[in-house]
């Protein structure tokens, strides 16, 4: 077995565990009320740090760019919500900007 | 096709689109490392987990051994387990063969889209979502590997902006009902920016700080409101 394939199993070994465990640490227990308000809180924490500040490089040349996309996707989501409109119409206005700037 | 299909479909696609882009870079990147079609192939399809990828082909350059190599995957990826903790309490009572699958298909994307669905998530949903995000980062890898930069760049920098668009279209109807989702989110932002230019803390922890932090914040401040609705 070379390196290489060691290498994969091991990522895919530390990868997979810390994604597993918790399946069966919390489901069919009853978890205490602080450990619950925790828990619920852990979506809008996460999606911040996933959020802010990467989305600010996601078109290093020109964070015009990415930032009228973004633009798009708040108005429209806010106006009439939905996911493939605004994600896809991002990716478009974000495509234009760039093209016409380039 | 039930409503929950086509919902699952309509988050599934902009993860797909998110991370072919992203996949091909890594396939690109893994042919100049000298790596064989097969190893890219099962480093995208065994290991499925997007920046610690790229990392450990940083490090493969540097010559680090595959000891240091697993060590910073594993602290890479850790922020995980905080996500299959709330997944977990979201799941009800199912088989564990289903448990060991759907474990594997928790990324950041697939968590965000779970974590905003009503009610209990139901297992065509998750797996349908995970397949969507699966498929795009395999197929992405072996695309990026064979074909090389076929997709113009311009293309590409643009298609990886969905990623960010789908997390925002997924907050902005939390944000509309409650202001202080909307304040637990900039916090974690604030936070996490912080963080990565004091550059202390390994790549991948900066996140898990945010949530450690930001999460115990909410939970004893304002835990009535974020949440509760999809919660139950």
């Amino acid at each position: 077995m070379n390196n290489l394939i060691l290498i994969i199993i091991g990522m895919a070994a530390v990868t997979y565990i810390p994604r597993l465990l918790p399946f069966f640490l919390l489901s069919n227990k009853q978890i205490p009320k602080r450990v619950d308000a925790f828990l619920k809180c852990i979506p809008v924490a996460a999606i911040g740090a996933l959020i802010i500040p990467g989305v600010f490089s996601a078109t290093p040349d020109m964070p015009m760019a990415a930032a009228s996309g973004m633009a798009f996707t708040i108005i429209i989501g806010l106006w009439r919500g939905g996911i493939i409109i605004p994600v896809l119409g991002s990716v478009a206005v974000t495509y234009l900007v760039l093209f016409f700037t380039a | 096709m039930t409503k929950e299909v086509q919902d699952a479909f309509k988050s599934g696609i902009p993860i797909f689109i998110g991370y072919v882009p992203a996949a091909i870079a890594f396939g690109i990147l893994s042919k100049g490392c000298e790596i064989t079609l097969l190893e890219s192939f099962l480093f995208s399809a065994v290991v499925f987990a997007g920046a610690s990828q790229f990392i450990a082909l940083n490090l493969l350059m540097t010559g680090m051994g595959p000891g240091g190599i697993i060590l910073t995957t594993l602290l890479v990826n850790f922020r995980h387990f905080l996500m299959s903790a709330y997944l977990a309490t979201r799941i009800g009572r199912i088989a564990k063969r289903y448990k060991f699958m759907m474990a594997f298909g928790v990324t950041d994307e697939v968590f965000s889209v779970l974590s905003f669905q009503k009610g209990r998530l139901s297992k065509p949903f998750i797996f349908i979502l995970e397949i969507s995000a699966y498929t795009g980062w395999v197929t992405g890898t072996l695309a990026g590997y064979i074909l090389g930069g076929f997709l113009p760049e311009i293309l590409t920098i643009s298609m990886g902006v969905a990623l960010y668009a789908l997390l925002l279209a997924m907050l902005l109807p939390e944000i509309k009902k409650s202001v202080k989702a909307l304040i637990l989110t900039i916090s974690s932002g604030l936070l996490n920016t912080f963080l990565i230019k004091l550059d202390f803390l390994p790549n991948g922890w900066t996140i898990i700080v945010c949530i450690l932090v930001i999460a115990l914040a909410g939970s004893f401040f304002i835990v009535d409101e974020v949440q509760e609705e999809i919660y139950e």
